[in-house]
């Protein structure tokens, strides 16, 4: 095992955050914030609770998912991106790491940039609404394999793309919809039968469920299916990524 | 000398089809300076892509002293280190950064004393904490060689490195490489530059449409393949060259003010004197000579061009 490259791309990594801080940090928590203040102050004061939660405090677990879920996404994408954009790669590829250690210094980084991220979105949740999480364990277990996993994914997305255009489509035209419609504002059970039928086919449905019962044992899905989601979402990444590698798909000539 | 780079059979097949290799043998001696010559889209950066691990090999062996570069890819690739042809940077990372990251990339432990060595053989170190993006395009290449030699490589490919570099700098280039030859690193260049190549190196491979034309010693491929031209400078203009001349296939220029011979440096009589002579005879009389011989950009032309 190559700790030293696992650890150089990591540092290098997440030397990006701070170099892009503005967008990496603050926008983000500038976005949530913002969305606390029509969600959870505008609108919330017009729904007393949901399910025995306050709207406002309702919400969080699903602000949390939303930016945990797109800047996995974003940061492994670019990550991966930027190196074949500008021609880097070639460092990577003649250097001596093997795809194992390339993945765990990309997503690596990418997954604990989610992760603080996700856990400063709670903390500013905590400045606009009483916070209570009855299981802490099982709230950083989702959080850390949904950073993973969704890294992982933006991993694959960062490889699949030939352009910026296709950098930002998945994430904006696949997964910022399905997070919306995901439960992320609302409990799956307040849907009509029918919706609610085809809502239960969004995967990020069964992420938000199991994060919001950590948090406040609540869920629209028993936990135990939230988490197999989780983890067969999380080895369909790793067998593409595993076949990526394999055959130097969109890597190698 | 032992092979430190052994080529056997290696063929190159794309995806759309395009052989870019073809059955490529090849061998590079441990501590030499290699340069590999070819036109463009002949092949040179695919053979270095391949042995370096930027591409893949459709059939073949490639061994970097010992080690396959498939089954045992890290301590093959850990021996090389590799400027590509474009300038490839982290644009807003700084040149001290960007040098001890591929330093770890290698899996080699922090050592600040051999990057300022490093920096300082190539003129970079007051750019040390410069970004990149702020360099001008020579600090740029030689803050792809440093990243190459942050590793200690013992094999340095140099894909093209004095493209669109000037005069000074590229002299400065082969002061460097000269040096590391000198500390024991063997090196590969692919140029364009031919002066490049007959500065340079002590071997020289041919590659032409996927295909190792040659591979010779430049002084032996020199003396093999080398035209020796004697130009007569005349004392007064001809018109056109006697017939008693004709057997010499001799060229007249410079409005009819020299005459230009060209002899085979192989052959055991030159002809030199007997053509002296008849010319003499011819009643032809010249006040200087010289002589010149084919420089490597010749020979390779010739080689390219042969059917």
């Amino acid at each position: 095992m190559n700790y030293r490259a696992v650890g150089a791309i990591y540092k290098f990594e997440m030397a990006r955050t701070w170099r892009t801080l503005l967008q990496s940090i603050v926008s983000p928590v500038v976005s949530t914030s913002l969305y606390f203040v029509v969600f959870g102050a505008a609108i919330g004061s017009r729904i007393t609770s949901v399910e025995g939660v306050s709207y406002g405090t309702f919400i969080v677990p699903g602000l949390v998912m939303l930016s945990v879920l797109t800047q996995s996404i974003a940061n492994a994408s670019f990550g991966i991106y930027f190196p074949k954009f500008v021609g880097t790669i070639y460092e990577l590829l003649s250097a001596p790491v093997s795809y194992f250690e390339i993945v765990l210094g990309y997503v690596g980084a990418a997954a604990t940039k989610s992760i603080v991220l996700g856990l400063i979105i709670l903390a500013t949740a905590g400045l606009f609404v009483p916070l209570q999480i009855h299981h802490p364990v099982w709230m950083l277990t989702f959080l850390v394999l949904t950073a993973v996993t969704f890294s992982l994914f933006g991993f694959i997305i960062g490889i699949w793309a030939d352009g910026f255009e296709k950098l930002q489509m998945i994430p904006m035209l696949v997964v910022t919809p399905l997070t919306f419609l995901g439960g992320s504002f609302y409990s799956v059970n307040m849907l009509p039968s029918g919706w609610r039928t085809l809502t239960l086919l969004n995967p990020v449905v069964y992420l938000i469920s199991g994060f919001r019962w950590s948090f406040y044992e609540i869920a629209d899905v028993s936990v135990g299916l939230s988490i197999a989601i989780t983890l067969s979402f999380l080895a369909l990444c790793m067998i593409a990524v595993w076949w990526i590698f394999k055959t130097g798909y969109r890597l190698k000539n | 000398m032992p092979s430190i780079i052994s080529v056997s059979n290696l063929s190159k097949t794309y995806g759309s089809g395009f052989t870019a290799l073809k059955n490529i043998n090849l061998e590079i001696q441990r501590g030499e300076i290699f340069a590999l010559l070819g036109p463009n889209g002949a092949g040179k950066t695919t053979l270095i892509s391949i042995i370096c691990g930027i591409a893949n090999l459709s059939e073949g062996r490639v061994t970097v002293d010992g080690h396959n570069i498939s089954t045992d890819y890290r301590a093959a690739r850990s021996l090389i280190g590799l400027v590509p042809q474009e300038l490839h940077t982290d644009a807003f990372e700084s040149v001290w950064g960007t040098v001890s990251f591929s330093r770890g990339l290698f899996g080699k432990p922090k050592n600040p004393a051999h990057i300022e060595k490093v920096l300082k053989d190539l003129s970079l170190w007051d750019k040390k904490d410069s970004k990149i993006v702020t360099l001008s395009g020579g600090m740029k290449r030689r803050v792809m060689i440093a990243k190459a030699l942050s590793h200690e490589p013992q094999i340095l490919f140099l894909d093209e490195p004095t493209a669109g570099v000037d005069v000074e700098l590229r002299k400065g280039m082969w002061e460097v490489v000269r040096t590391l030859q000198a500390a024991g690193v063997t090196i590969i260049l692919t140029t364009h530059y031919i002066e490049e190549a007959e500065e340079m190196a002590d071997r020289v491979g041919v590659i032409n449409k996927g295909e190792i034309v040659l591979v010779e010693d430049k002084a032996n491929l020199m003396q093999k393949l080398g035209k020796k031209h004697l130009k007569l400078h005349l004392q007064g203009k001809i018109d056109k060259i006697p017939p008693e001349l004709a057997a010499y296939n001799l060229e007249l220029s410079d409005q009819g003010n020299e005459l230009t011979y060209n002899y085979d440096t192989k052959g055991e009589r030159t002809g030199i004197t007997s053509l002296l002579g008849d010319v003499r005879n011819a009643g032809i009389r010249f006040y200087d000579l010289d002589t010149s011989q084919s420089s490597l950009e010749d020979i390779f032309v010739s080689l390219v061009r042969a059917p």
